[in-house]
């Protein structure tokens, strides 16, 4: 039983991390409110004024959100549509007996540790520049038309990039779990006649569900914000082809110096990121108890 | 007892699982082949696979253009610094929520990770204002104090995990044989501790390494670390490309070796302890 004197001390350790993340969460995102309902630009210096919710309805029916809104909705359902096929198969793959599993793990896992401003710029000079990139010389030794990546398929081309770096994530996960599947089950369902894909639909399938959504919740708090790799490559173009919401809101912020807008974004992305992360927070909250 | 597979399957096994390896870490072998090219050759088509003229030119052009060093060890001050201190901050607490904990930990353990979803362009707007005007744009202290507040929950997270599992017997049993609370920290628990703290101090430092929406926004080029500076290389002048390899293969090899000793770490680190 905790003592009165382990308590006090308790909550003295306990004091500083508290403290400070309530600073940190706090004091921005009151600022970012009160920016979001003034006329503020950073070039115009002195001529804030109080404007309502005008910058919330600027941003909201301006052409550039719904576009972005919609790339961020791609790029995301279409990176965790990528990581959890290809994860789960590479899963599977590993997860079988093979010779020198540990250094497949490590090939696999490699793309993960690699800064997102390296993976972009090589992705998109090394191997998919339209003249000399390794794609294009595959695809005309075959006798097909090189294709000019960045210019013809410029948010397809981030979404591999992005897929590439998070697929040894999906993947690792989701072998760790299969890890940890009881073999005497499948050795059970096996015995009894159960074929190889009825195996893996009605047992290892429903086991990898949590991790699944593990993943799917993970991914996406961390998909929704992709920056680095639009930055480097594309700057959100052509036109707005590849501005996901993140990228709208730097750019109204430090390129256009709208302060107020760029606010009221960001309330937007807080607010669609917290609908995401009421159900993260439950389905962790519930393995607590355990 | 165990299981008889057939040497064919093993076979179909290994060469599929080496096939898909190969395939998933072609392109950073093919930038670190890359980096020894001369810049002609690394933008010749065709490409060569391994008979090429090998230099070691461009790892020191880039050091010489750009100081390398430089940007490196903003790198290590900046990650290592916000670790170290999100530490300090982190173990106490986490101890505090492990050892007494009292009927809001839960709450605060989940409020914690609540705040890791902030989004950070949420907030890029009044973190880049209070930087301009407290001069904190383009400093190491700056970008080494957000990346410690932005980091912390995990640590604390990742912390608790650990120390959940250390036995609380143990505890009593030392109190029994008359330890006080500082002995029982230095001689029980510390011990018990380390390798959970290593593990955190490891992936912290792999994540604020590679962080690149803060240290891209913050900084320019005097306390730029290798994320920042290997972006600068998006807008280049004339060949560059093996120049990029050289540079980015530097940038990425102390963390690849680090990371790769810290996988089973990294599940548990980032899946908050649900998936271990």
């Amino acid at each position: 039983m905790a003592t009165q004197q382990t308590q006090t001390l308790g909550r003295m350790l306990l004091a500083p991390a508290v403290v400070l993340l309530l600073i940190w969460m706090i004091v921005p995102l009151a600022m970012t409110i009160y920016f979001s309902l003034l006329s503020y630009n950073l070039l115009n210096p002195g001529m804030e004024r109080f404007v309502g919710l005008e910058n919330f309805e600027y941003f909201l029916t301006d052409p550039a959100f719904l576009a972005s809104l919609r790339n961020t909705l791609v790029l995301v359902g279409s990176v965790l549509v990528i990581t959890i096929v290809l994860g789960v198969l590479v899963a599977l793959l590993l997860d079988q007996a093979i010779v020198g599993r540990s250094i497949v793990r490590l090939m696999v896992i490699a793309p993960f540790f690699v800064m997102p401003t390296v993976s972009a710029l090589v992705w998109k000079n090394l191997l998919m520049h339209p003249v000399s990139g390794l794609f294009a010389w595959i695809m005309s030794s075959l006798g097909m038309q090189p294709i000019d990546w960045f210019a013809e398929y410029p948010l397809f081309s981030i979404i591999l990039i992005v897929a590439w770096q998070w697929l040894p994530f999906a993947a690792l996960i989701l072998l760790t779990a299969l890890q940890s599947l009881d073999e005497e089950q499948k050795e059970a369902a096996l015995m009894d006649g159960a074929g190889a894909f009825s195996t893996f639909f009605y047992i290892t399938l429903p086991h990898l569900a949590r991790p699944i959504t593990v993943v799917i919740l993970i991914e996406t708090i961390f998909l929704l914000t992709v920056f680095a790799e639009i930055f480097v490559t594309t700057g959100g173009g052509p036109g707005l082809q590849t501005t996901n919401i993140a990228f709208l809101i730097y750019s109204q912020a430090l390129i256009q110096y709208d302060v107020g807008s760029a606010s009221a974004g960001g309330l937007v992305a807080v607010v669609i990121a917290n609908i995401l992360a009421f159900f993260l927070v439950r389905i962790v909250g519930r393995n607590l108890e355990a | 007892m165990a299981r008889r597979t057939s040497t064919t399957r093993t076979l179909v096994t290994t060469l599929a699982a080496w096939l898909v390896g190969f395939v998933i870490f072609f392109p950073i072998l093919w930038m670190i082949l890359a980096s020894f090219k001369t810049e002609l050759e690394a933008f010749s088509t065709p490409p060569s696979f391994l008979f090429f003229h090998w230099t070691l030119e461009n790892y020191a052009t880039v050091q010489e253009r750009s100081d390398y060093l430089h940007h490196a060890m903003n790198s290590l001050l900046i990650a290592g610094g916000s670790t170290l201190i999100a530490l300090l901050i982190a173990v106490p607490a986490a101890w505090s929520m492990a050892f007494a904990p009292t009927r809001r930990t839960k709450d605060l353990l989940l409020w914690m990770l609540s705040t890791k979803m902030l989004p950070p362009v949420g907030v890029l707007v009044p973190i880049y204002l209070i930087f301009r005007d407290f001069g904190l744009l383009d400093s190491r202290f700056g970008l080494i104090a957000v990346l410690c507040l932005g980091n912390l929950p995990i640590v604390v997270w990742m912390l608790f995990t650990y120390f959940k599992e250390i036995p609380k017997d143990i505890l009593e049993a030392a109190r029994m044989d008359g330890a006080t609370i500082g002995k029982e920290l230095i001689h029980v628990l510390t011990p018990m501790a380390v390798p959970g703290i290593a593990s955190t101090l490891l992936l912290n430092f792999i994540l604020a390494w590679n962080e690149a929406f803060w240290t891209l926004n913050l900084s320019t080029s005097e306390a730029a670390p290798l994320t920042v500076f290997i972006a600068s290389y998006s807008s280049p002048e004339g060949l560059f490309w093996a120049k990029l390899s050289a540079a980015s293969t530097l940038a990425i090899a102390p963390i690849l070796i680090l990371g790769w000793f810290s996988q089973r770490q990294l599940v548990r680190g980032l899946t908050f302890g649900a998936v271990k």
